[in-house]
């Protein structure tokens, strides 16, 4: 079950099979989502997109369908949450370990946190999913937010 | 009786990555009768607590001769080569005794 990460993610925040020209781009648009509803500040967008140039997120996943799990600085959030992408085409984002590298991303999780311990259990969650090649094709393949949400509570976990 | 070792656990914003890593360690770990002691932090904080550490594990790049053994590694995010990354840990922790 993914509880945790199910409880705070608006239809709102849930962008499928979207346009993006690059990482930058993902960030704004999922980023703006989640000003609009209320979970960070203005700054948000602007520091998550610097924070992703200089320490990349994106991450080689078991599957071959890779993602990202861009976030920032607590001090630019107002409430826990995270916006989740599906991208129609690949993005390049710059790989985690090894930021010389590039990742192909189709799947795009944006963190909003606060205190660390306050959002264990979601972040938990998030990793069992990244290691979950069958979850990640149902979240890709998923029409409707109703079918994200189906994904992510269907894992076997 | 044996005092926990102590792993600093490093990533770019020390919120979101290392508090999985850390979880992911300690966990597997304590399966093995091993118990350490996590701390997580930013990667331009590792520096200033290096000293306080028997084994840094980070997701990030970081500056090299730390003085102490790092394990650079996305496995306890991504699944890939965990079982490796667990094993690398076991090792560098048990020749620090």
């Amino acid at each position: 079950m993914t509880t945790a990460i199910v409880k705070l993610l608006e239809s709102n925040n849930v962008l499928l099979n979207i346009n993006a020209e690059s990482a930058v781009d993902v960030i704004t648009k999922l980023g703006n989502e989640l000003f609009k509803t209320g979970y960070v500040k203005e700054t948000f967008v602007g520091a998550a997109n610097a924070r992703e140039k200089k320490m990349p997120t994106g991450l080689p996943l078991l599957g071959g369908i890779n993602a990202a799990i861009p976030h920032t600085d607590i001090e630019h959030v107002l409430k826990p949450g995270l916006a989740i992408a599906t991208l129609k085409n690949d993005v390049i984002f710059q790989n985690m370990a090894i930021p010389e590298e590039k990742v192909a991303v189709r799947l795009v999780f944006l963190l909003a946190l606060e205190q660390p311990k306050a959002q264990i259990e979601m972040l938990q969650e998030i990793a069992k999913v990244l290691q979950n090649p069958d979850v990640i094709n149902k979240m890709i393949n998923a029409k409707n937010y109703n079918e994200v949400i189906k994904a992510l509570e269907g894992g076997s976990y | 009786m044996n005092v926990p070792k102590r792993i600093l656990v490093a990533c770019g914003t020390g919120i979101a990555t290392s508090t999985v890593v850390a979880k992911a360690i300690e966990e597997a770990l304590k399966e093995r009768g091993i118990d350490v002691i996590t701390r997580q932090c930013k990667a331009v904080e590792v520096r200033s607590l290096v000293d306080q550490a028997d084994l840094i594990v980070t997701t990030t790049q970081l500056p090299s001769n730390l003085g102490v053994p790092v394990i650079h590694t996305l496995a306890f995010l991504t699944g890939i080569g965990k079982e490796d990354a667990i094993e690398q840990i076991v090792e560098a922790l048990q020749k620090k005794n």
